[in-house]
C-alpha cells in the first residue's frame, strides 16, 4: 500500500464513523429528514452541516498547500456548466435515496450493521453505475 | 440534548458525525488531492469508471467506511437501523446506481465536498436530489406505502 492508499483508508474509516455517530446509517433517519411535509427529523441537517462547516475552512487552506501532501498535484473538478445529464442524474438519485433511505456511503458503511440488504443495495447500486458505464462506452 | 419541537432529533451526535465527515473529506483533499466522493470512488473500485483514483486507493477508501462504522458500533454497543425489504433496496439501488454516474455524484461529492467549495454544480445537483427525496417520501406516504421494517 502506498501513503495514498493509507490516507485513503483512513479518510474512509472516519467517514464511515462520522455517517454510523450521525445516524446515517440508520435509512429510518435519513427517511425522517426527507419527510419533510409529516414528521420531519432535522438530524441530518445537522450532519450536512457539520461536514460542510469543516469543508468550507479547508478549501481555504487548500489553494494555499502547492501539492497535496501525499500526492504531486490537486485533481478537483473544473467544470462549471450545468447541463440536462447533471440534473436528471441528481433528481434520479433523489428518488433512489427516497425510497430506502439510503445513499452511497451509508449503503457500503451500513455492510457490517444490516450486511444482507446493505449488500443488496450496494450490488444493484453498482449494477446501475455499470449500466451507464457501458452504455456510455458504447455512444 | 433535544430540539424543541422535535424529540427524535439527535442534532449533537448529528453535528459530531458530520465534522468527522467533514475531516475525513479534508484529509482525502489535503493528503491525496481529491475529492471525498462516495459514489465516484465506489465506481472506480469497481472499475466502472470513476475519476482517475488509483485503484488501491479507491478500494481502500471502500473498505475503511464499513470498519468506521464498526468502531463507531463497537463504542456504542450497537447502532439502530430499520431497513427496507430486499426487494425495495435492489429497487433504490438501481435507481442510485444510475442516478449519481449520470449526475457525477452523490450526497458526500456534490452535498459536502461541491457545496462547500460553492460550486454551481453541485449546489444545483444538491438542491435537485434534496427536492426528488423530499418529493419521494411525500409521494410514498400518500399513497400508504410502509417501506422500513
Amino acid at each position: 500500500m502506498n501513503a495514498r492508499a493509507i490516507v485513503s483508508l483512513l479518510s474512509g474509516a472516519v467517514f464511515g464513523a462520522g455517517l454510523a455517530l450521525g445516524g446515517m446509517t440508520n435509512p429510518a433517519r435519513v427517511r425522517g429528514f426527507l419527510d419533510l411535509f409529516g414528521d420531519w427529523d432535522p438530524t441530518l441537517a445537522f450532519v450536512m452541516g457539520g461536514a460542510v462547516l469543516v469543508m468550507v475552512v479547508v478549501w481555504r487552506i487548500q489553494p494555499r498547500l502547492a501539492h497535496p501532501v501525499f500526492a504531486q498535484a490537486f485533481a478537483i473538478p473544473t467544470r462549471k456548466d450545468l447541463d440536462v445529464r447533471l440534473i436528471g442524474g441528481a433528481a434520479l438519485f433523489g428518488i433512489g435515496w427516497g425510497i430506502a433511505g439510503l445513499c452511497p456511503g451509508p449503503g457500503i458503511a451500513a455492510l457490517v450493521i444490516e450486511p444482507l440488504g446493505a449488500a443488496i443495495f450496494v450490488a444493484t447500486m453498482l449494477a446501475g453505475m455499470g449500466f451507464v458505464h457501458l452504455a456510455e462506452r458504447k455512444s | 440534548m433535544t430540539l424543541p419541537g422535535f424529540p427524535d432529533a439527535a442534532p449533537l451526535a448529528g453535528l459530531a458525525g458530520g465534522v468527522l465527515i467533514g475531516l475525513a473529506a479534508a484529509i482525502m483533499l489535503l493528503g491525496a488531492g481529491r475529492i471525498a466522493g462516495v459514489s465516484g470512488i465506489a465506481a472506480r473500485a469497481a472499475g466502472l469508471g470513476g475519476s482517475g483514483m488509483e485503484r488501491s486507493s479507491a478500494w481502500a477508501f471502500v473498505i475503511g467506511l464499513p470498519l468506521g462504522a464498526l468502531v463507531i458500533m463497537a463504542a456504542l454497543g450497537g447502532i439502530e437501523a430499520s431497513f427496507a425489504s430486499p426487494l425495495v433496496l435492489a429497487i433504490a439501488g438501481l435507481v442510485v446506481g444510475v442516478g449519481t454516474k449520470l449526475g457525477s455524484g452523490c450526497t458526500s461529492g456534490h452535498g459536502v465536498c461541491g457545496m462547500s467549495r460553492f460550486s454551481a454544480r453541485s449546489i444545483v445537483a444538491t438542491l435537485t436530489f434534496m427536492a426528488t427525496g423530499f418529493a419521494t417520501v411525500a409521494a410514498m406516504n400518500a399513497a400508504g406505502l410502509e417501506v422500513l421494517r
